[in-house]
Protein backbone atom coordinates (compact mmCIF):
# COMPACT_ATOMS: atom_id res chain seq x y z
CA UNK A 1 0.00 0.00 0.00
CA UNK A 2 1.26 3.45 -0.80
CA UNK A 3 1.90 5.66 2.24
CA UNK A 4 -0.94 8.01 1.42
CA UNK A 5 -3.50 5.24 0.89
CA UNK A 6 -2.35 3.63 4.09
CA UNK A 7 -2.76 6.91 5.97
CA UNK A 8 -6.28 7.24 4.59
CA UNK A 9 -7.16 3.66 5.58
CA UNK A 10 -5.83 4.27 9.08
CA UNK A 11 -7.87 7.43 9.35
CA UNK A 12 -11.07 5.58 8.35
CA UNK A 13 -10.55 3.28 11.34
CA UNK A 14 -9.83 6.22 13.63
CA UNK A 15 -13.06 7.88 12.42
CA UNK A 16 -14.98 4.70 13.31
CA UNK A 17 -13.23 4.63 16.68
CA UNK A 18 -14.27 8.24 17.30
CA UNK A 19 -17.91 7.26 16.57
CA UNK A 20 -17.91 4.11 18.74
CA UNK A 21 -20.46 4.28 21.54
CA UNK A 22 -20.13 0.98 23.39
CA UNK A 23 -17.68 -1.77 24.26
CA UNK A 24 -19.02 -4.13 21.59
CA UNK A 25 -18.00 -1.62 18.93
CA UNK A 26 -14.58 -1.31 20.52
CA UNK A 27 -14.21 -5.09 20.22
CA UNK A 28 -15.16 -4.98 16.52
CA UNK A 29 -12.66 -2.15 16.01
CA UNK A 30 -9.85 -4.13 17.62
CA UNK A 31 -10.48 -6.80 14.97
CA UNK A 32 -10.52 -4.24 12.17
CA UNK A 33 -7.33 -2.69 13.41
CA UNK A 34 -5.63 -6.10 13.64
CA UNK A 35 -6.53 -6.66 9.97
CA UNK A 36 -5.26 -3.20 9.09
CA UNK A 37 -1.86 -3.85 10.69
CA UNK A 38 -1.88 -7.41 9.29
CA UNK A 39 -0.80 -8.99 12.55
CA UNK A 40 -2.06 -12.14 14.27
CA UNK A 41 -3.42 -10.31 17.31
CA UNK A 42 -4.29 -6.94 18.75
CA UNK A 43 -5.30 -6.41 22.38
CA UNK A 44 -6.31 -3.41 24.45
CA UNK A 45 -6.41 -3.85 28.23
CA UNK A 46 -7.60 -1.16 30.58
CA UNK A 47 -7.37 -0.81 34.36
CA UNK A 48 -9.25 2.09 35.98
CA UNK A 49 -8.07 4.17 38.92
CA UNK A 50 -10.31 2.02 41.15
CA UNK A 51 -8.89 -1.27 39.81
CA UNK A 52 -11.72 -2.19 37.46
CA UNK A 53 -10.54 -4.02 34.36
CA UNK A 54 -11.76 -4.26 30.83
CA UNK A 55 -10.25 -5.77 27.73
CA UNK A 56 -10.98 -6.17 24.09
CA UNK A 57 -8.98 -7.89 21.43
CA UNK A 58 -8.45 -10.90 19.28
CA UNK A 59 -6.73 -13.51 21.48
CA UNK A 60 -8.34 -16.96 21.57
CA UNK A 61 -10.88 -16.89 24.46
CA UNK A 62 -9.29 -20.15 25.67
CA UNK A 63 -5.99 -18.25 26.14
CA UNK A 64 -7.71 -15.40 27.99
CA UNK A 65 -9.40 -17.92 30.32
CA UNK A 66 -6.14 -19.76 30.88
CA UNK A 67 -4.27 -16.51 31.55
CA UNK A 68 -6.78 -15.61 34.25
CA UNK A 69 -6.95 -19.12 35.70
CA UNK A 70 -3.14 -19.39 35.92
CA UNK A 71 -2.92 -15.82 37.22
CA UNK A 72 -0.25 -15.08 34.59
CA UNK A 73 -0.64 -11.37 35.31
CA UNK A 74 1.83 -11.90 38.18
CA UNK A 75 4.66 -13.16 35.98
CA UNK A 76 3.89 -11.76 32.52
CA UNK A 77 7.03 -9.69 31.76
CA UNK A 78 5.00 -7.44 29.44
CA UNK A 79 2.68 -6.36 32.22
CA UNK A 80 5.52 -6.20 34.75
CA UNK A 81 7.59 -3.94 32.54
CA UNK A 82 4.77 -1.67 31.33
CA UNK A 83 3.02 -1.03 34.62
CA UNK A 84 3.63 2.57 35.77
CA UNK A 85 5.91 3.21 32.82
CA UNK A 86 5.33 5.02 29.56
CA UNK A 87 7.79 3.88 26.91
CA UNK A 88 6.63 1.32 24.32
CA UNK A 89 8.41 -2.04 24.36
CA UNK A 90 9.29 -4.67 21.83
CA UNK A 91 8.86 -8.00 23.66
CA UNK A 92 12.42 -8.91 22.72
CA UNK A 93 13.63 -6.17 25.06
CA UNK A 94 12.12 -7.92 28.06
CA UNK A 95 13.66 -10.47 30.33
CA UNK A 96 12.26 -13.90 29.40
CA UNK A 97 14.71 -15.90 31.49
CA UNK A 98 13.59 -17.92 34.48
CA UNK A 99 11.61 -21.12 34.29
CA UNK A 100 8.17 -19.73 35.16
CA UNK A 101 8.46 -16.99 32.53
CA UNK A 102 9.76 -19.40 29.86
CA UNK A 103 6.89 -21.82 30.56
CA UNK A 104 4.45 -18.92 30.31
CA UNK A 105 5.93 -17.91 26.97
CA UNK A 106 5.69 -21.48 25.59
CA UNK A 107 2.09 -21.65 26.74
CA UNK A 108 1.34 -18.31 25.04
CA UNK A 109 2.91 -19.43 21.77
CA UNK A 110 0.97 -22.71 21.90
CA UNK A 111 -2.22 -20.67 22.22
CA UNK A 112 -1.37 -18.71 19.08
CA UNK A 113 -0.23 -15.45 20.69
CA UNK A 114 2.89 -15.43 18.52
CA UNK A 115 6.58 -15.18 19.25
CA UNK A 116 6.75 -11.43 18.62
CA UNK A 117 5.01 -8.55 20.29
CA UNK A 118 4.99 -4.79 20.76
CA UNK A 119 3.22 -3.12 23.67
CA UNK A 120 2.39 0.54 24.26
CA UNK A 121 1.62 1.52 27.86
CA UNK A 122 -0.83 4.41 28.25
CA UNK A 123 -1.17 6.62 31.30
CA UNK A 124 -4.58 8.17 31.70
CA UNK A 125 -5.93 10.59 34.29
CA UNK A 126 -6.25 9.73 38.01
CA UNK A 127 -4.42 6.43 38.06
CA UNK A 128 -6.04 4.94 34.98
CA UNK A 129 -3.66 2.70 33.08
CA UNK A 130 -3.84 0.68 29.87
CA UNK A 131 -1.72 -1.40 27.59
CA UNK A 132 -2.15 -1.82 23.86
CA UNK A 133 -0.45 -4.79 22.21
CA UNK A 134 0.06 -6.27 18.78
CA UNK A 135 1.54 -9.76 18.51
CA UNK A 136 2.58 -11.91 15.62
CA UNK A 137 4.47 -15.00 14.44
CA UNK A 138 7.45 -14.14 12.29
CA UNK A 139 11.23 -13.89 12.35
CA UNK A 140 13.13 -11.10 14.09
CA UNK A 141 14.02 -9.28 10.90
CA UNK A 142 10.45 -9.13 9.67
CA UNK A 143 9.21 -7.93 13.05
CA UNK A 144 11.88 -5.27 13.33
CA UNK A 145 10.89 -3.92 9.93
CA UNK A 146 7.21 -3.99 10.85
CA UNK A 147 7.83 -1.99 14.04
CA UNK A 148 10.07 0.55 12.34
CA UNK A 149 7.37 1.12 9.74
CA UNK A 150 4.35 1.16 12.05
CA UNK A 151 5.60 2.41 15.42
CA UNK A 152 4.04 5.84 15.05
CA UNK A 153 0.59 4.54 14.10
CA UNK A 154 0.70 1.90 16.84
CA UNK A 155 1.43 4.56 19.46
CA UNK A 156 -1.39 6.76 18.13
CA UNK A 157 -3.82 3.80 17.99
CA UNK A 158 -3.01 2.93 21.61
CA UNK A 159 -3.87 6.42 22.79
CA UNK A 160 -7.06 6.69 20.75
CA UNK A 161 -8.32 3.38 22.11
CA UNK A 162 -7.67 4.74 25.55
CA UNK A 163 -9.38 8.08 24.96
CA UNK A 164 -12.45 6.18 23.78
CA UNK A 165 -12.38 3.73 26.69
CA UNK A 166 -12.20 6.67 29.11
CA UNK A 167 -15.42 8.06 27.61
CA UNK A 168 -17.18 4.87 28.70
CA UNK A 169 -16.23 5.36 32.36
CA UNK A 170 -19.38 6.05 34.38
CA UNK A 171 -19.84 9.47 36.04
CA UNK A 172 -17.06 10.92 34.05
CA UNK A 173 -16.71 14.69 33.85
CA UNK A 174 -16.38 16.10 30.31
CA UNK A 175 -12.78 16.09 29.23
CA UNK A 176 -11.44 19.63 29.10
CA UNK A 177 -8.04 18.38 27.98
CA UNK A 178 -9.35 17.67 24.51
CA UNK A 179 -10.48 21.24 23.90
CA UNK A 180 -8.36 23.18 21.44
CA UNK A 181 -6.80 26.37 22.78
CA UNK A 182 -7.30 29.60 20.77
CA UNK A 183 -3.80 29.31 19.31
CA UNK A 184 -4.44 25.77 18.10
CA UNK A 185 -7.74 26.93 16.58
CA UNK A 186 -5.85 29.73 14.78
CA UNK A 187 -3.32 27.27 13.38
CA UNK A 188 -5.99 24.85 12.14
CA UNK A 189 -8.04 27.71 10.67
CA UNK A 190 -5.21 29.07 8.54
CA UNK A 191 -4.27 25.57 7.39
CA UNK A 192 -7.91 24.97 6.41
CA UNK A 193 -7.76 28.19 4.37
CA UNK A 194 -4.94 26.68 2.35
CA UNK A 195 -2.04 28.61 3.88
CA UNK A 196 1.32 26.87 3.81
CA UNK A 197 3.03 26.12 7.11
CA UNK A 198 5.49 28.94 6.52
CA UNK A 199 2.62 31.37 5.90
CA UNK A 200 0.73 30.23 8.99
CA UNK A 201 3.84 30.57 11.16
CA UNK A 202 4.45 34.02 9.73
CA UNK A 203 0.85 35.10 10.25
CA UNK A 204 0.85 33.91 13.86
CA UNK A 205 4.37 35.30 14.47
CA UNK A 206 5.71 31.94 15.65
CA UNK A 207 8.49 29.73 14.33
CA UNK A 208 7.66 26.78 12.10
CA UNK A 209 8.89 24.43 14.85
CA UNK A 210 6.46 25.95 17.32
CA UNK A 211 3.70 25.67 14.74
CA UNK A 212 4.57 22.02 14.22
CA UNK A 213 4.07 21.32 17.90
CA UNK A 214 0.78 23.24 18.05
CA UNK A 215 -0.45 21.23 15.07
CA UNK A 216 0.77 17.97 16.61
CA UNK A 217 -0.98 18.79 19.85
CA UNK A 218 -4.22 19.70 18.03
CA UNK A 219 -3.97 16.49 15.98
CA UNK A 220 -3.77 14.45 19.18
CA UNK A 221 -6.73 16.23 20.79
CA UNK A 222 -8.80 15.71 17.63
CA UNK A 223 -7.94 12.01 17.46
CA UNK A 224 -6.68 12.36 13.89
CA UNK A 225 -4.01 10.39 12.05
CA UNK A 226 -2.28 13.37 10.42
CA UNK A 227 -2.58 17.09 9.75
CA UNK A 228 -4.96 16.79 6.78
CA UNK A 229 -7.34 14.65 8.83
CA UNK A 230 -7.02 16.97 11.80
CA UNK A 231 -8.06 19.94 9.65
CA UNK A 232 -10.99 17.97 8.20
CA UNK A 233 -12.07 16.91 11.64
CA UNK A 234 -11.96 20.38 13.15
CA UNK A 235 -14.12 21.61 10.25
CA UNK A 236 -16.61 18.74 10.71
CA UNK A 237 -16.86 19.40 14.42
CA UNK A 238 -17.38 23.10 13.85
CA UNK A 239 -14.28 23.96 15.87
CA UNK A 240 -13.03 26.25 13.16
CA UNK A 241 -14.84 28.47 10.70
CA UNK A 242 -13.32 29.46 7.38
CA UNK B 1 28.00 6.48 32.41
CA UNK B 2 24.38 7.10 31.51
CA UNK B 3 21.56 5.39 33.38
CA UNK B 4 17.90 5.53 32.38
CA UNK B 5 15.84 4.98 35.54
CA UNK B 6 12.16 5.26 36.40
CA UNK B 7 11.47 6.80 39.81
CA UNK B 8 10.29 3.48 41.22
CA UNK B 9 13.70 1.95 40.45
CA UNK B 10 15.73 4.71 42.13
CA UNK B 11 15.79 2.87 45.46
CA UNK B 12 18.20 0.38 43.90
CA UNK B 13 20.63 3.24 43.26
CA UNK B 14 20.46 5.03 46.56
CA UNK B 15 23.72 6.98 46.41
CA UNK B 16 23.05 8.10 42.86
CA UNK B 17 19.46 9.15 43.60
CA UNK B 18 20.23 11.03 46.80
CA UNK B 19 23.11 12.92 45.22
CA UNK B 20 20.84 13.81 42.28
CA UNK B 21 18.17 15.32 44.54
CA UNK B 22 20.88 17.16 46.53
CA UNK B 23 22.45 18.55 43.36
CA UNK B 24 19.00 19.68 42.27
CA UNK B 25 18.62 21.55 45.56
CA UNK B 26 22.00 23.25 44.98
CA UNK B 27 21.15 24.23 41.43
CA UNK B 28 17.51 25.25 41.70
CA UNK B 29 17.27 26.49 45.27
CA UNK B 30 20.76 27.81 46.13
CA UNK B 31 22.09 29.02 42.79
CA UNK B 32 18.96 29.93 40.84
CA UNK B 33 16.82 30.85 43.89
CA UNK B 34 13.76 29.10 42.47
CA UNK B 35 11.02 28.70 45.10
CA UNK B 36 11.40 24.91 45.27
CA UNK B 37 10.95 22.59 48.26
CA UNK B 38 14.11 21.25 49.88
CA UNK B 39 13.72 18.59 52.60
CA UNK B 40 15.79 18.34 55.82
CA UNK B 41 18.28 16.05 53.99
CA UNK B 42 18.96 18.84 51.53
CA UNK B 43 17.09 17.08 48.69
CA UNK B 44 14.83 18.87 46.24
CA UNK B 45 11.68 17.13 44.96
CA UNK B 46 8.44 18.39 43.48
CA UNK B 47 5.00 16.94 42.75
CA UNK B 48 6.15 15.61 39.35
CA UNK B 49 8.77 13.35 40.92
CA UNK B 50 5.81 11.49 42.44
CA UNK B 51 4.39 10.61 38.99
CA UNK B 52 7.04 7.97 38.29
CA UNK B 53 9.00 9.99 35.72
CA UNK B 54 11.91 8.59 33.75
CA UNK B 55 15.27 10.07 34.78
CA UNK B 56 18.29 10.16 32.54
CA UNK B 57 21.30 10.35 34.83
CA UNK B 58 25.03 10.71 34.32
CA UNK B 59 26.68 8.55 36.99
CA UNK B 60 30.22 9.50 37.98
CA UNK B 61 32.82 6.78 38.53
CA UNK B 62 32.34 7.11 42.31
CA UNK B 63 28.62 6.36 41.95
CA UNK B 64 27.50 9.96 42.51
CA UNK B 65 25.29 12.10 40.33
CA UNK B 66 27.01 14.15 37.62
CA UNK B 67 23.94 15.47 35.82
CA UNK B 68 20.38 14.52 35.02
CA UNK B 69 17.05 15.34 33.47
CA UNK B 70 13.50 14.17 34.01
CA UNK B 71 10.96 13.00 31.47
CA UNK B 72 7.17 12.70 31.59
CA UNK B 73 4.67 11.96 28.81
CA UNK B 74 2.71 15.08 27.81
CA UNK B 75 -0.53 13.06 27.66
CA UNK B 76 -0.44 13.01 31.47
CA UNK B 77 0.16 15.76 34.04
CA UNK B 78 3.06 18.02 33.14
CA UNK B 79 4.80 21.09 34.48
CA UNK B 80 4.40 22.92 31.15
CA UNK B 81 0.67 22.15 31.11
CA UNK B 82 0.06 23.14 34.73
CA UNK B 83 2.47 26.01 35.36
CA UNK B 84 3.83 27.42 32.11
CA UNK B 85 0.83 27.80 29.78
CA UNK B 86 1.58 31.53 29.60
CA UNK B 87 4.83 30.62 27.81
CA UNK B 88 3.14 28.48 25.16
CA UNK B 89 0.46 30.96 24.10
CA UNK B 90 -2.04 29.07 26.22
CA UNK B 91 -1.54 25.86 24.25
CA UNK B 92 -1.58 22.80 26.48
CA UNK B 93 0.82 20.70 24.41
CA UNK B 94 -0.28 17.07 24.50
CA UNK B 95 0.79 14.22 22.30
CA UNK B 96 2.11 10.69 22.78
CA UNK B 97 4.88 11.74 20.39
CA UNK B 98 6.05 14.61 22.64
CA UNK B 99 7.65 14.11 26.07
CA UNK B 100 8.32 16.79 28.62
CA UNK B 101 11.89 17.30 29.81
CA UNK B 102 12.39 19.24 33.07
CA UNK B 103 14.86 19.68 35.95
CA UNK B 104 17.94 19.54 33.73
CA UNK B 105 20.61 19.65 36.40
CA UNK B 106 24.40 19.56 36.41
CA UNK B 107 26.53 18.77 39.43
CA UNK B 108 29.02 21.50 40.37
CA UNK B 109 31.72 18.91 39.74
CA UNK B 110 30.44 17.93 36.31
CA UNK B 111 32.91 18.04 33.44
CA UNK B 112 31.79 20.13 30.46
CA UNK B 113 30.98 17.06 28.40
CA UNK B 114 28.27 15.84 30.79
CA UNK B 115 25.64 18.21 29.39
CA UNK B 116 26.34 16.93 25.88
CA UNK B 117 26.24 13.32 27.08
CA UNK B 118 22.81 13.91 28.64
CA UNK B 119 21.41 15.51 25.51
CA UNK B 120 22.82 12.65 23.48
CA UNK B 121 21.06 10.22 25.82
CA UNK B 122 17.89 12.21 25.15
CA UNK B 123 18.30 11.67 21.44
CA UNK B 124 18.67 7.92 22.15
CA UNK B 125 15.28 8.06 23.86
CA UNK B 126 13.73 9.74 20.84
CA UNK B 127 15.23 7.25 18.42
CA UNK B 128 14.40 4.24 20.58
CA UNK B 129 10.85 5.11 21.60
CA UNK B 130 9.44 6.95 18.60
CA UNK B 131 9.37 10.32 20.37
CA UNK B 132 9.42 13.22 17.91
CA UNK B 133 9.89 16.20 20.24
CA UNK B 134 10.89 17.10 23.77
CA UNK B 135 9.22 20.06 25.39
CA UNK B 136 11.30 21.60 28.17
CA UNK B 137 11.39 24.31 30.79
CA UNK B 138 14.75 25.96 31.35
CA UNK B 139 16.42 29.11 32.62
CA UNK B 140 18.94 31.59 31.23
CA UNK B 141 22.10 29.81 32.46
CA UNK B 142 20.91 26.53 30.91
CA UNK B 143 20.21 28.35 27.66
CA UNK B 144 23.93 29.13 27.48
CA UNK B 145 24.81 25.51 28.23
CA UNK B 146 22.55 24.28 25.44
CA UNK B 147 24.08 26.79 23.03
CA UNK B 148 27.60 25.77 23.99
CA UNK B 149 26.95 22.11 23.17
CA UNK B 150 25.11 22.87 19.94
CA UNK B 151 21.72 21.73 21.22
CA UNK B 152 19.79 24.99 21.43
CA UNK B 153 16.06 24.42 21.58
CA UNK B 154 13.48 26.33 19.63
CA UNK B 155 12.07 28.77 22.18
CA UNK B 156 8.27 28.81 22.34
CA UNK B 157 8.10 31.57 24.92
CA UNK B 158 10.00 33.27 27.75
CA UNK B 159 9.26 35.33 30.83
CA UNK B 160 11.50 37.26 33.21
CA UNK B 161 14.84 38.93 32.65
CA UNK B 162 18.52 38.17 33.08
CA UNK B 163 19.29 35.07 35.14
CA UNK B 164 15.65 34.84 36.20
CA UNK B 165 14.47 34.36 32.62
CA UNK B 166 12.48 31.15 32.26
CA UNK B 167 11.66 29.66 28.88
CA UNK B 168 9.76 26.80 27.33
CA UNK B 169 11.61 25.25 24.43
CA UNK B 170 11.41 22.45 21.99
CA UNK B 171 13.94 19.91 20.80
CA UNK B 172 13.60 17.77 17.70
CA UNK B 173 15.76 14.84 16.68
CA UNK B 174 18.15 15.74 13.88
CA UNK B 175 21.19 13.79 12.67
CA UNK B 176 23.11 17.09 12.59
CA UNK B 177 22.54 17.90 16.23
CA UNK B 178 23.35 14.30 17.11
CA UNK B 179 26.70 14.42 15.33
CA UNK B 180 27.59 17.60 17.24
CA UNK B 181 26.65 16.03 20.56
CA UNK B 182 28.75 12.97 19.83
CA UNK B 183 31.74 15.22 19.18
CA UNK B 184 31.11 17.36 22.28
CA UNK B 185 30.53 14.45 24.64
CA UNK B 186 33.53 12.46 23.45
CA UNK B 187 31.34 9.36 23.53
CA UNK B 188 30.84 6.87 20.74
CA UNK B 189 27.56 5.75 19.19
CA UNK B 190 28.40 2.22 20.33
CA UNK B 191 28.84 3.15 23.97
CA UNK B 192 25.62 5.18 24.01
CA UNK B 193 23.82 2.21 22.44
CA UNK B 194 25.28 -0.13 25.05
CA UNK B 195 24.02 2.05 27.93
CA UNK B 196 20.62 2.30 26.30
CA UNK B 197 20.39 -1.46 25.81
CA UNK B 198 21.45 -2.08 29.38
CA UNK B 199 18.44 -0.07 30.59
CA UNK B 200 15.82 -0.96 28.00
CA UNK B 201 16.93 -4.27 26.48
CA UNK B 202 18.12 -5.15 23.02
CA UNK B 203 15.87 -4.93 19.97
CA UNK B 204 17.79 -4.95 16.74
CA UNK B 205 20.69 -7.14 15.78
CA UNK B 206 20.04 -9.82 18.37
CA UNK B 207 18.71 -13.17 17.27
CA UNK B 208 15.77 -14.15 19.39
CA UNK B 209 15.96 -17.34 21.40
CA UNK B 210 12.26 -17.83 20.79
CA UNK B 211 11.91 -17.75 17.01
Amino acid sequence: MARQEQGAAFNVILEALEQASDLAELQALSERMRDYFRVDHLVYHWVSGTGEQYGCGTYDPAWVARYLQKDYLRIDPVVQSCYQRFHPVDWKQLNWSGKAVRDFQCDAIEHGVGNQGFTVPVRGPSGQFAIFTVSHSCDDCGWHEFIEENRRELILAAHYFNQKALEFEPDRAPDASRQLSPREVDAMTFLAMGYSRAQVADTLSISEHTLRVYIESARHKLGAANTTHAVARSLQQGLIIV
Amino acid sequence: MIRYLYANDLHRHDRLARSMFRDRARQFSERLKWPVDVDPHGEERDEYDALNPLYVIWERPDGHHGGSMRFLPTVGRTMTGEHFLHLTDGVHVQSPLIWECTRFCLSEKAEPRVAAALMLAGSELMRGHGVEHFLGVFDAPMERVYRAIGASPDVLGSAGKGRAKTSVGLWAYTPDARAKLIARSGLSEELMRLWYVRSFGRVDGAKSAVA
